[in-house]
């Protein structure tokens, strides 16, 4: 002890002189510092009701709930997060995790309510002081807790792909599909919007889960043709996954294909579940392809006898004779048909429901028909010199190829079209050797191809020329052919149209080449349904109509696929074969609540 | 502890225990806690005393009990990451980093080097920020409350900073599996480096005002001395041990994050009483302040401050256990971490240093105490019931 620790205390005084750290009156309040976490705001539009906040909050303090104005609609569960500020801790990982970007913290942390329940709201559906406040916490760049960017897929160069009919998409390996699987937040969004409804958040589960047979089963609930739909499906529900929000959608159709990749045919028998036993009622599918496979498989598990007609030599309908093989490997389309072959289904095949056998018969001995007979006929041009020889249909070259036919197409190739025939046509044409251009009539964000599609062909060399209406053929050096067009201006429509193509007037362009490829669509033939049964159906627009469940105008007959819905795609006639075996089950009577 | 007397009108000890008979009106039984907010009433002391002298001492915790760790066997690995840092209230810090190095060490994961050199920062930030709250006790608790009231503001200036960089004044919630969250707001590295010189300003008073204060020393000198000896029986580390010239510190001895790339030295006492363990606090945040000044210098000035981890929704960490531990203010903080290859830990076992010192040692040195300088002592042991019970 010195006079030192006596005095040295004194010191304190000083600070009596000094002004005071305290706010003083009037009460001052603070705000919260720039990234403070305070109470959330969401962009309500923006948000998607994904729930994927919901999932991830450790409190349970997120509630995804109906928030009136919104509606359910593709991509957007028409849900809300609402939340329970009893029970948050402010951690902000909901606003980390948010696929949209759509979450987000205001820094306003005073609020003085005497309810306690105003304090559980709709951020952003329930309207608050701090909602447009810019200060508070955001996901800081640098930072993120998803991948945005999908695990890319190995596929062919377009030097390699353009010379030959090798599958181009190669597929993932099991490190790769592990790690896309991963990116999944699997909110289900897509469920609502695959025209099957499959369970793809289950199954890419199974994939984390390295449970193949699981993800088999999960698959084969919804869809009997997964390794052609895990190659060319047109994959709406990616279009509508909540990380394409982020980023990349999730692969989620080559993840399909990478379970069936993993599962020898011969195995299938082992997971899947077997037909139940025979019923004694026989059903009568028309069309092998998706709609008809779909329809005789599930109509086949529950213990129906089915046999299928088809009027080509091999099943599958449009997928094999459509869609070329760089996209579709044949013997992938077999490994459909055949596991639905050994199910116990009879396929006819080579067998022409209208020339083989008569419509009115099957009429008769089966207990109900289903049909999904597709779209084969071409549209024409509908201009001179359509009917020249060189003038031939996208459809019919392809079904050349499929048939093992070299396509009589010459060196230089006009493809007429937008859409995926056409697509097709283009560049199978280049695998023979021929310089293709294709002609569109509107500009290339109005194709009906996918997009992928579209790249692809100009990444093999096809050259694309948009705005171009064909206006006339005509013959010209030795078996040469001309083809004269004129460019098109967009006109505008009005709201929620299309801008229309208008020929502008004095326009004219020609091209010299040795075949003119149409492909600008394709429509149903009816003829072989008699008079008798085709009256009690009835047709809009060239489309059978049904209802829910498939059911056309004559209770005992079923239609579906391309003839019936407009998407007119394969997994849209999956949907319909299976919805219509819940029908016919439902109409003959059978129909047991599982 | 007091010196046996001759004649003592204690009652003797034996084996340590004190002989005493409470019917025989000359003692008397009485409770400090559970009912006081802060450090020294989180938990109880059951006291018994002769006059105001306390013969026995009882501790009895389980007031403060939440079951963090039963908690986080239920939640995925990322949704523990805003539960940890409740554990212990002033310094959330270190449970922050321990779970988040603990799991990094489990799935494998390396951060980035500039994340290492800023969790460093904010552990140091949080160790002076600690610190501070805890001089408010220790002067407070010996009357001295002016004190107390500097070093708090402080301690909000220092959360200030907190705020602008984690969002959360109290629970920043910052060093999450993987890295940190954010990187520095703009500006923010000199409005630290500006508020280093404040503190620093304000200790030296606090050593005029606390240290060269003749009432402190009479009171402080002396009071609940641990020897040497007694550092490994009742497995006492931090400044406690430190103090008593045991120069042990997690930061030396096993260097984590960067401490191996800083310089210091481990600051050591001659006698730990709750005097000399102050004076080793107050130098080990002089020492902070340096060591802050020297990562502001040191470290990488760019670079990124979090790895990718794998989807945290449906993050499997592979089957396996660890332990790692950090020097906090009051010793060995330390997290077992045991995974079944599951998206959860199966086990979560927390080590705050105040455990061993708030109970053993509490009961151990509060006998023969003044019952006024009870809050002192406990005090000077520098104990966080939140940590204790978990
Ligand atoms: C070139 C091309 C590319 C395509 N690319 C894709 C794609 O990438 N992704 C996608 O999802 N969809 C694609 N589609 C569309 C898809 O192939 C069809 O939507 C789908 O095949 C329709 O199935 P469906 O069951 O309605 O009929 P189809 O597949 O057309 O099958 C109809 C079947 O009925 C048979 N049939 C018809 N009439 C009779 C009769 N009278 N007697 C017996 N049998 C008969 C036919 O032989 C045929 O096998 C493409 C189509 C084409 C043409
Ligand atoms: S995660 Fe984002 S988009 Fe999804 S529901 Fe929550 S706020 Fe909306
Ligand atoms: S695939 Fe996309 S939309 Fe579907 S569950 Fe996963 S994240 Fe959600």
């Amino acid at each position: 002890m010195s006079l030192k620790d006596i005095i040295a205390p004194f010191s304190v005084w000083k600070r009596a002189l000094e002004k005071p750290y305290t706010n003083r009156k009037p009460i001052e309040t603070r705000p919260g510092a720039d990234r403070y976490r305070g109470f959330h705001q969401n962009a309500i539009d923006q948000c998607i009701g994904c729930g994927t906040c919901e999932e991830i909050c450790q409190n349970n303090a997120i509630d995804l709930v109906p928030l009136e104005g919104k509606t359910s609609s593709h991509g957007d569960s028409g849900l809300r997060p609402k939340i329970d500020y009893g029970r948050c801790c402010w951690c902000a990982l909901c606003v980390d995790i948010c696929p949209t970007g759509s979450l987000g913290m205001s820094n306003e942390y005073i609020w003085i309510t005497t309810d306690p329940e105003d304090f559980r709201f709709i951020p952003g559906g329930e309207s608050k002081p701090w909602d447009d406040r810019a200060e508070g916490y955001r996901r800081a760049e640098g930072y993120d807790l998803l991948e945005a960017e999908r695990v890319e897929m190995p596929m062919l160069s377009f030097e390699e792909s353009q010379k030959s009919f090798i599958e181009m998409v190669q597929g993932y390996s099991k490190e790769q599909a592990m790690e896309e699987a991963d990116r999944c937040v699997a909110c289900g969004i897509c469920i609502a919007t695959c025209p099957a409804h499959m369970d793809v958040p289950a199954y890419i589960e199974a994939i984390r889960n390295d449970d193949m047979g699981e993800g088999l089963k999960i698959v084969y609930n919804a869809n009997p043709l997964p390794a052609s739909c895990g190659r060319v499906c047109s994959h709406a529900c990616e279009y509508v996954c909540a990380m394409k929000h982020k980023g990349e959608a999730i692969s989620i159709r080559w993840l399909k294909r990478y379970i069936i990749d993993q599962i020898y045919l011969g195995d299938y028998k082992e997971i899947l579940k077997s037909a139940d036993e025979s019923n004694g009622k026989k059903i009568a599918v028309i069309g092998s392809g998706p709609g008809g496979l779909s329809a005789a498989y599930y109509l086949r598990l529950l213990g129906y006898e089915i046999t299928v007609f088809d009027a080509n030599e091999k099943a599958g309908g449009m997928l094999r004779y459509g869609i070329p093989e760089y996209r579709l490997p044949y013997e992938q389309v077999d490994k459909d048909v055949e596991y639905i072959r050994q199910l116990g289904v009879t396929i006819n095949q080579d067998l022409k429901i209208g020339v083989d056998r008569d419509f009115k018969s099957l009429y008769d001995e089966y207990d109900a028909i289903f049909f999904s007979t597709g779209l084969k006929d071409p549209y024409g041009l509908e201009i001179a010199g359509e009917d020249l020889p060189g003038v031939q249909s996208g459809l019919d070259i392809l079904d050349e190829v499929t048939k093992g036919k070299t396509p009589d197409i010459g060196k230089s190739v006009v493809v007429v079209g937008g859409g995926n025939v056409a697509m097709d046509a283009a560049r199978t044409s280049r695998r023979y050797g021929a310089e293709v251009t294709i002609l569109y009539r509107r500009r290339e964000v109005d194709m009906p191809a996918d997009e992928e599609e579209i790249h692809e062909s100009q990444g093999e060399g096809c050259k694309l020329v948009t705005q171009a209406i064909p206006l006339r053929v005509e013959k010209g050096d030795s078996t040469r052919l001309k083809l004269f067009f004129g460019m098109a201006e967009m006109v505008d429509q009005g709201e929620g149209q299309r801008p229309k193509p208008v020929l502008i007037e004095g326009s004219e362009e020609v091209i010299e080449c040795d075949s003119v490829i149409t492909a600008i669509g394709q429509e149903a033939d009816y003829s072989f349904i008699p008079e008798e049964i085709g009256k009690n159906l009835v047709f809009n627009r060239g489309m059978v109509q049904i209802n829910e469940f498939r059911q056309t105008g004559d209770s005992k007959i079923f239609a579906g696929g391309d003839i019936a819905n407009r998407k007119r795609d394969a997994i849209s006639a999956i949907a319909d074969g299976h919805s219509a075996a819940k029908g016919i089950d439902i109409y003959l009577t059978n129909f047991k609540e599982k | 502890m007091v010196k046996e007397k001759e004649n003592s009108k204690f009652p003797p000890l034996v084996d340590g225990k004190s002989q005493y008979d409470l019917t025989s009106g000359k003692y008397l039984r009485v409770w400090q806690g559970p009912q006081h907010p802060g450090i020294t009433g989180n938990m109880s002391l059951e006291l018994t005393i002769c006059g105001d002298e306390i013969i026995d001492c009882k501790t009895h915790v389980g007031y403060l009990h939440r079951g963090f760790e039963k908690l986080m066997e239920r939640r995925k690995y990322i949704q523990c990451f805003p539960v940890v840092c409740r554990i212990c209230v002033p310094e959330p810090d270190f449970n922050e980093y321990l779970f988040a190095a603990c799991t990094e060490e489990l799935a494998g994961i390396q951060i980035p080097e500039r994340a290492e050199w800023i969790r460093t920062l904010n552990l140091e930030m949080a160790r002076l920020t600690s610190f501070l709250m805890w001089i408010g006790g220790q002067a407070g608790s010996f009357g001295m409350g002016t004190i107390g009231q500097w070093t708090v503001t402080l301690r909000d200036y220092m959360l200030d900073l907190f705020e602008e960089l984690t969002g959360g004044r109290i629970y920043h919630m910052y060093m999450l599996p993987g890295g940190v969250r954010a990187d520095f707001p703009p500006g923010w590295i000199n409005k630290l480096l500006d508020t280093l010189k404040t503190v620093e300003k304000t200790l030296d008073d606090v050593e005029l005002a606390m240290m060269h204060n003749a009432v402190f020393k009479m009171r402080a000198k002396g009071l609940g001395i641990i020897t040497p000896d007694m550092v490994d029986k009742y497995g006492i580390t931090g400044p406690n041990a430190r103090a008593a010239g045991v120069a042990r510190d997690i930061r030396k001895d096993s260097p984590y994050l960067v401490y191996d790339k800083l310089d210091f030295e481990i600051v050591t006492g001659t006698k730990s009483d709750a005097y000399g363990r102050c004076e080793v606090r107050i130098k080990e945040m002089y020492q902070s302040i340096d060591l802050i000044r020297q990562i502001v210098e040191k470290m990488p000035k760019e670079g990124p401050f979090f790895t990718k981890l794998p989807n945290v929704l449906h993050w499997r960490i592979p089957a396996g256990h660890t332990y790692k531990r950090a020097e906090c203010t009051r010793g060995e903080y330390g997290f077992y971490v045991q995974s079944d290859g599951s998206d959860k830990p199966r086990r979560t076992y927390v080590r705050g240093p105040s455990y061993t010192h708030a109970v053993a040692l509490m009961e151990h040195l509060a006998i023969r105490t003044n019952i006024a300088d009870t809050a002192g002592l406990m005090v000077s042991l520098h104990t966080y019931p939140p940590e204790i019970e978990r």
